[in-house]
Formats: structure tokens, sequence, C-alpha cells
């Protein structure tokens, strides 16, 4: 399996913030032909640890995050007719939800469509009014009586959509954010069967990051690594985006700097993408990532942290689009920047 | 078992606003000794009762602290300028009576004010009946915290009155403390403080014990009243097993394994999917390496009013439903 | 002179580099342990008798500024803020970009060419720039880069009654007074922090705790003062020349109340004035001190400071003075073992 596949694979299931398990054995098959040890930690973060070379039992190491949940929504409430209502899990604009195909993850999964009061039906002054999430409701054509034993409050709801190929190496689908990150370490691992490092590496796919970072949190509490990097996605450029806020598709990670990420480590994963001629971008984040480096960086006696980016256009929605060569450049150059750290220069680039 | 109303009455009567709940601990403390094997009190003040046991490490936690009213000016006059201790409203605090840790009764009014719905914390004032700052200065100073002061009152379905949240909480486990009698499970019962202001005193008594499994005991809201938001608790309808909160997505297998403990023992449960608020439980399962933790929520309307109101029969299935969760063998 | 110094340096949260080191400098010879953590805090052990309780004095040692992050075609610099700065205080000023600060300006449209509209609303971030004087894009890029740090240009000027303005009294105030402390204490055993971050989300701090472990923490900072006339008592959070002010509550920390009614008496005891802080707005490193691991107990006590988050922050050396006095207190107090 490629890196491609397995994103494909990733953005077709569901696994909405809290209810990450369905995706355990895809990640775990992807990981576990490069991986020395692998394991499921309390709140289900997926743990593949790959060892370095000197395996002496005091490798520093590096965890590399990727979350593998992914917004969502959840039923809150059903009616008398069957009709569901639901609320959302992780941040979603309510508009972009109306009209839209769901499956609803009961005891089975069922199908079913988001609707709201038809337009004939409104007054003038209404449709210029987004609809609010609390007036949508979900028809999965059964009424509540069929819905017993099969969908209860707190079942968990996706969006269905197929994931794509566009135009070049452009790809759509939903949980692009962040099943991009699972695949770009994976291709990372893949990168580090053929290199030699040092480090013990630990791929982390963290849960619950759209609902406060929970698995990071507790997931570099259990590893307690010398460098935590977040593998997530940032905003790619689109008109109405100002450019500052921005990075461009197709022209590789967004390296972040701020105060979440430290300085030396920037620099020297800079170092590493020139020395490899692997394009990057710079993304600023002066305060907290919003990303799984947020918590590494303030977990026990202080982690230093990195994050990088892919750009995906169109983020929290259905129709996320990444380019994979940001995600292939992105695997690369963690693999290249984790060969390039050594039990002998850790010391020197965390110094300030 | 009968439902206790004298104990529950003297739980939502005693003083304990948020940093400063040494009443209600001592009375808590005299409750429970005699059913537990050690009690510790740590520095933020939790209250910390074990039951030991073979079994799991099980931290079960119902806050102690209430909401309440901190004064920060006294002006020449003698009235008490104050601020918010965890989610007061302007306008359920306005006309009310409020009491200080000394007894010490005020009132709650405000400034003149053209549009009421502009009611503001900043615009209103204590008034406990002094005739200048030298005689106010004499029973409240700047720091002190006062609470609501108002009757408690139940019939036979419900109980209504101030601080059942989470007063009941407190009250359910007290309760289950008392039934469990051989624990097989190491537990933790934990009454902790300042959840409030931000589910601090779980954090760190949560730290301490390093539990495998965590309980939180607090009320959700119940919108089964006339023209309320959506939201599937009713009053009467059982226990609640909480899905969501603000705070915490609660474990899915320990979840399912709640919801087959009370399908097993005929308790009536409802699913709780909350869109605001947080509960020690969140804090509980980011403690350390992740805790799997989940809640038992007692269904309340009018939450953090002077009026609040539980059913008695929710009440008591709560207490059996974390009593029979806590004698079985968990395993997830 | 120690504040003029502090002030004066750059150090805006994630890029404490230039203050950290002006700080060791300072405190290295009267420490008997120091070191930089993994985020850039600095902590200090100074040894003395024994005290059951652990004592750490903490001061956050950043400021809060601006960050490029974008270069214009015509060499002017777009920034965001770093820190809660309230963003109408920063057109037609003055600023200095990045390790070797750069000079710049923060310019704004004649006022002969705006609309009387126009003046009513505050103009936002996305309006504003620096300009360095280049010409070009390649011209400011050889000298800046997105992602440098930009901090107020601002001097130290003693003025008034006692009175001084400087940039960044939030928090080089504290950081003044626990360099004192550390300078003049002595057979004392406590830890001494000057956190990162603390501007952008209590970063630094919970790191620490968790390394030093304390069991009472002092956090000294400069807080909010806003005592103008005729604006109602309980609405002041703090008066200048009132003594330092101690903290009751704010967003982050519900103070411990034998522990703050302890230290207002060691201030009567001692004829040192003091006032509470009466907001409960804020919030500061003692959020993260105190539920770090199994908790501990903390007290704020805080320089009141007019303008705070602005180049032009003003505090009264009165307060300051008496702020030292009172450290000094309840350090001895501590040594008596009646902390």
């Amino acid at each position: 399996m490629d890196a491609k596949e397995l994103l494909e694979v990733l953005s077709n299931s569901s696994g909405v913030s809290g209810h990450e398990s369905r995706l355990n054995d895809t990640i775990i098959s992807a990981f576990e032909k490069y991986a020395d040890d692998i394991s499921i930690d309390s709140l289900g973060n997926i743990i593949a640890l790959k060892k370095g070379k000197s395996s002496n039992g005091s490798n520093i190491k590096i965890m590399l995050s990727g979350h593998m949940d992914e917004i969502g929504l959840m039923v809150k409430y059903i009616e008398d007719n069957g009709f569901i209502r639901f609320t959302n899990i992780g941040g979603i604009d309510p508009r972009t939800v109306l009209g839209q195909e769901v499956i609803v993850h009961g005891e089975k999964d069922l199908f079913g469509v988001i609707g709201s009061k038809p337009p004939h039906l409104q007054e003038k002054s209404e449709i210029n009014k987004a609809i609010k999430m609390e007036d949508m409701i979900i028809d999965v054509g059964y009424s509540k009586d069929d819905l017993k034993g099969i969908v209860s409050i707190g079942d968990t709801i996706t969006i269905k959509r197929n994931f794509k190929a566009l135009e070049g190496n452009r790809l759509t689908g939903k949980a692009l954010d962040d099943k991009a990150g699972i695949a770009a370490m994976y291709q990372c691992i893949m990168e580090l069967s053929r290199i030699n490092h040092d480090a013990d590496i630990y791929f982390v796919s963290t849960v619950q990051e759209e609902e406060g970072m929970s698995g990071a949190f507790t997931g570099t509490y259990k590893i307690n690594p010398d460098i935590g990097i977040a593998i997530d996605v940032g905003f790619g450029s689109t008109p109405e985006l100002p450019k500052a806020d921005t990075i461009e598709m197709g022209k590789g990670p967004g390296i972040t700097i701020g105060g979440n990420i430290h300085p030396g480590l920037r620099e020297k994963m800079v170092e590493v993408a020139k020395e490899y001629n692997i394009p990057f971008q710079f993304e600023v984040t002066p305060g907290p990532t919003g990303t799984d480096a947020r918590a590494m960086q303030i977990t026990r006696e202080g982690i230093p942290a990195l994050c990088l980016s892919i750009p995906l256009r169109y983020m929290h929605t259905s129709v996320e689009v990444v380019d994979m060569m940001d995600i292939k450049n992105t695997g690369k150059l963690l693999a290249f920047f984790i060969a390039s750290i050594s039990n002998e220069n850790l010391e020197g680039l965390l110094c300030y | 078992m009968k439902f206790n109303a004298e104990l529950l009455k003297e739980l939502v009567s005693t003083y304990g606003p948020s940093g400063n709940e040494n009443r209600v601990r001592d009375f808590i403390k005299g409750q429970i000794n005699d059913y537990v094997d050690e009690i510790i009190i740590d520095s933020l003040g939790n209250l910390i009762a074990r039951k030991k046991g073979n079994g799991k490490r099980i931290m079960v936690a119902a806050h102690m602290d209430q909401i309440g009213l901190m004064v920060t000016n006294i002006d020449d006059s003698g009235f008490l300028r104050f601020t918010n201790i965890g989610g007061i409203s302007p306008f359920v605090t306005l006309s009310q009576q409020v009491i200080f840790e000394n007894g010490t009764v005020g009132v709650v009014s405000a400034e003149p004010i053209e549009d009421i719905s502009k009611l503001k914390i900043s615009n209103m004032f204590i008034d406990i009946g002094v005739n200048n700052k030298e005689e106010a200065e004499k029973l409240v100073s700047i720091g002190d915290t006062c609470i609501y002061n108002a009757e408690y009152g139940e019939n036979k379905n419900v109980v209504f009155t101030r601080y059942l949240d989470d007063r009941v909480g407190c009250y359910v486990a007290i309760e289950s403390i008392k039934q469990i009698k051989n624990p097989k499970n190491d537990l933790y019962f934990v009454f902790t403080v300042q959840e409030e202001v931000g589910l601090r005193g779980a954090k760190t008594s949560a730290y301490r014990i390093d539990p495998e499994i965590g309980i939180a005991l607090d009320v959700t809201g119940s919108r089964d009243t006339p023209k309320a938001k959506t939201f599937a608790i009713g009053l009467n309808k059982g226990t609640a097993i909480k899905v969501k909160d603000n705070s915490i997505l609660t474990h899915p297998k320990l979840r399912q394994y709640m919801i087959n403990i009370a399908k097993e023992n005929n308790i009536p449960y409802q699913l709780e999917v909350l869109e605001y608020g947080g509960t020690d439980s969140g804090s509980i399962h980011l403690t350390k390496e992740g805790i799997p933790t989940g809640a038992i929520s007692i269904p309340t309307r009018y939450v953090h009013s002077t009026i609040e109101m539980a059913s008695k029969n929710d009440i008591m299935n709560s207490i059996e439903l974390l009593t029979k969760l806590l004698e079985s063998d968990v395993s997830l | 002179m120690l504040l003029k110094k502090l002030t004066e340096a750059s150090g805006v949260s994630g890029n404490e580099k230039e203050i950290r080191d002006i700080i060791i400098d300072e405190i290295k010879d009267y420490v008997d342990d120091l070191e930089v953590d993994r985020l850039g805090n600095i902590i200090i052990h100074k040894k003395g008798n024994k005290n059951p309780k652990k004592l750490m004095i903490t001061s956050h040692m950043d400021e809060v500024g601006l960050m490029i992050t974008d270069i214009d075609d015509i060499g002017l610099l777009k920034f965001t803020t770093v820190g809660g700065i309230d963003k109408r205080i920063l057109v037609s000023k003055p600023v200095l970009i990045g390790k070797n600060k750069v000079p710049g300006v923060i310019g704004a449209k004649p006022i002969h060419l705006q609309k009387r509209e126009e003046w009513q609303s505050a103009l936002n971030i996305d309006q504003l720039y620096i300009d360095i004087g280049a010409n070009t894009k390649e011209e400011a890029e050889n000298i800046i880069s997105i992602g440098d740090y930009v901090a107020f240009d601002s001097q130290y000027i003693e003025f008034g009654k006692r009175l001084v303005k400087a940039k960044a009294l939030d928090n080089r105030v504290g950081c003044s007074l626990l360099i004192e402390l550390i300078k003049e204490i002595e057979d004392i055993d406590f830890y001494g922090v000057f956190t990162v971050m603390e501007e952008i989300g209590l970063v630094g701090a919970g790191p620490a705790a968790y390394k030093v472990e304390p069991d009472i923490s002092i956090v000294l900072e400069g807080t909010l003062c806003y005592d103008v006339p005729k604006l109602d008592d309980h609405l002041v959070p703090t008066y200048l020349n009132k003594g330092p002010a101690i903290s009751l509550i704010d967003r982050t920390t519900l103070y411990d109340i034998d522990f703050r009614k302890k230290i207002a008496k060691i201030a009567e005891k001692n004829d040192i004035p003091y006032q509470y802080r009466k907001t409960a707005m804020g919030g500061n490193d003692s959020g993260k001190i105190h539920t770090t691991k199994e908790g501990s107990i903390t007290t704020t006590i805080s320089v009141p400071c007019r303008n705070i988050h602005s180049q032009t922050s003003v505090m009264s050396k009165y307060d300051y003075e008496n702020a030292l006095k009172l450290l000094k207190a309840i350090l001895s107090e501590y040594k008596k073992g009646e902390l």
C-alpha cells in the first residue's frame, strides 16, 4: 500500500473524535510492516515504534503525531417521527452540512439526508439567513419505533463522501484533516526503512485532537519524548483569504514559526529541507498552534515541539483538497530531519 | 434503600463556595468517616476517601464547591460590590438573599437601569443592612464570599432547592459509600474543590490517585420544560449516562459498560449529549497517560438557580447505578 | 539602572533570548544552580537553611509585541500581534524588528485624506503595516524574515513624582524584583523561575512547576491599573501609589484564603502599604502552577501599571519599593518557618 492508497481508505472510513477505533485495523496494518512494536493506549492512540540504530535502551525519542480523529456530527435527539436532531463534534460551519448525504453510525450504518424547510415556505427575509444546525434534521426513512435498538443518543454521524483524484496531484475527500498527516507519517516510516537513524521514533495516530487534543496530551505524557513533531494541515491559499494567513498548494509543507515551536529545531528543519531540496513554506503562528504541538509543548517538564502543516483547502468541510506531492514531501522532510538528529547533536540544537 | 432527605437538605444548606470549602468538607468527612479506610485532604482542599479493594483503582469525583459571590469593594455607605465565583447569572441573582460564612445575611439589588436586559454584575450590589462602611467591615471583608440563601423544598416526586449542583452528586457518592460493604475495586471517592471555576480540584486529585478508571457525578440539564431547546434528558426518566459535554467525549467502552450494568439491573437510564458545560470528568481523563472516564449525571432543571429541581427516583437510580458499577468486576 | 536595562531589552513571547541573557548575566554570581530548561525558562536555586515547604518565586520575562507575517511588493511589512494588544494603540508608533533591531514605523493615512466617518472606527491590524524604508520586496527581504519578532521602541523615562514610563513593565517589574531578591537574600532556600511565554497562554509556568514541585509559590507581576477620577471605586482594579496589589481571584486562580490573609498580615505587621486587586479579569502563571501535579498554594503580588500592554506603561517607584519590602518580609517569615 502506498501513502495515497492509505489516505483513500482512511478518508472513506469514519473516525469521529472519541470514536476512532474503526480506523485501528487500517492504520495498524499499514504501519506494522515497518514498525518494531505497535500498541494502543488507554484513550485509543495508536503508537507505532520504530527503533533507532543503537538499541542500547538509551536512544533519544522523537514522537510524531498525526491525529486520526475527524470532525463529525452526533445524534442528540430522536423526534417522534424518527427525524434525528444532531450536534457537531469539532468545529463545523452549519452552512456546509445542509443538503448532505450522511451515514448514521448506529448498531448498523444507516443512510440519511440532511434537510430543512423548503424555500417556498420561507419568508423573503429568511432566505439570506443561514440555517442553524438546531433547525436541521436528518431523515433516515424510519420511525422512532423502527430505530429502537439501532440508533441511540450519542451515535456519531459522518458525511457520505467518496475520495477522488482531481487534476494533477490534487485529491479531494472528507477528513483529509488530518488523515493527510497520517499518510505523511506513513510516507516517513517507509522512507526511514531505507535510512539510518539514531533515535527511536514513535509514530502516534492521536485521538480527540478536534476536541481539545486529548490524545496528544496523554500520549506525550506516556512517551515523554525529547522532541515532539505534530503533522497537521494548514490553510491552503484561496482568493478570499489573506495571503499572510495561508500557505500555497503544492509548494511543500508549512514549517510553523512561533512560540509553540522550538527555534533551534525549526532552524535545523529548514536547514535539512534546503540540503535535500525539499520545498517548504513558513506558517506564522505566534501563540499556541491549535495542533498536537501545543499539547506536546506543555506536557511534563516541557517538550521541544515542531509543527509541519500540509496545505489543505476548504478545511472542516467534506470536500477538503490536498496535493499528494505536499504529503510526500512532508514525509521525506520528516525522515531526513529524523536522520539528521543524533545523540551527539541533540543537546546543541536544544540549547538556547 | 430510602431517600435520605435529611442528608440532602444538610448538604445543600452547608456553606462551601469554590475556594472556601472547609465547612462542607468537614460535614462530608463526618458523614463518611466510619465507612472508609483512609481520608486525605490535599493542598487544594480535596477530600479523598478510600475504600480499599483488590480490583481496579477507580476514582469517583463529586464536586463539593458551589457558585457564589465574592466581595471586591465596600463603599462608604456599607454597600458591597462583588464578582462572580463560577457561573452566576445577574438575572437569577437580582433580589436574592445571600449569606456569608459567619451568618451575615444580605440582599442583592442593582443600580437603576433602564433596560433590564443590560443588567451586569458590575452594576449590582449587596445590602447587608448596615449604616456605614465601619459597620460593614465588622461583618464582611474584601475577598469574603457569600452564597445564595434559600429554603430547601420537596414533594413526593422531586426536590427543589439551591445547590443541587453538585451537592446531589456528593449525596450520591456518600450513599454509595455507605452501601458498598466489601469493595471489589480499590475505590477513591473524591469530593473535589473548585469545579465551578475550571475543574481544578479534579485535576490535582486525579494526578495524585492516578486511577485506572474515572467516574464523575454531577448534575446535567433537563429540557423537558415548555419550549425548551432540544436535549434528550428529562426528569424522572432515569439516571443519565454521559456521552459528551464540552470537557469530554466519554470513553466508549466504559460508557457501554455502564449501559450494560444499567440494563442488567433494570435501572432506568438516559443517554446525555450535552452541548455546553463541563464536569470533573474532563480533567480526570487527561491525567498522565490518559484515564478512561465516564460520568453519571442527575437530570436537573434550572441549574445554577436557587430552585434547582431533580427527581427523587433519578437520584436513587443514580446511586444504584454507581453502586452496582463499583461493585462489579470492571473490565473494558 | 536595572529596570531601565530590563525594560529596554526585547523579549517578545517566544523570543526571550535577549532578556534571558541579560537576566542570567545579572544573577549568575548569586545562585547555587542555574538552568535554562527545554522551553527557555530560567530556573535557579538559592540554597539556604532547609525548610519543610519548598518555595518558588516566579516572574514571567516575556512581553507582548508583534510578528512579521508577510512582506509586500513595495517592501512594507504585514504583521500580527503576539499576546493581548489593543490594536488601537499601534498606529503612529516606532518599532524595532528582529535580532538586529531594524527600526520601522507603523504609519497611518494622513488625516487630510480621510473622511470624517473614518476617524470614528478603529484601524484593524490588516489596515496597518510597518515601513522600514525599503523600496522593494527584495530589499526588505535582505534584512527581514517572515516570523521576525517586533518589539515596541520605547525608552525608560522617569517623570512626575517618582513615576516611571517604559514598555514591558509587565513584567520586567516582576523580573527586577526577583533579581533584587536573588542578589540580596541570603540563608534562605528558594527556587526562582523566570518563565517564558506567559502572554501567549501561560506556556512556561506549568512545565517549570512540574520540575520544581513547589509547595508554595509567589508570582510576581505588573498588573492592571486604571485609577481615573470619577470611575466608581469598585471598578478600579488597582491604584497607583497605594502599594503592591495582592490578588484575590482572577480567571486562572482562586487564591488560597489563609495564605492570602497571612500575606496581608505580614504587610500590616511591617507597616507596608498594600491593596487588593479588585478585578476577576486577567490571569497569570499562578493558574498553571497551582494545578500542576498534586496541586500547591500560590499568591500573586503585583506592581500596578497604568496603560499595561502598551509602549507607555506607567508605574510608581513607591509601589515597587514597597513590593520589595513586602517580599523581604515574607521571606523572613518563611525563614522562621511561619509561612
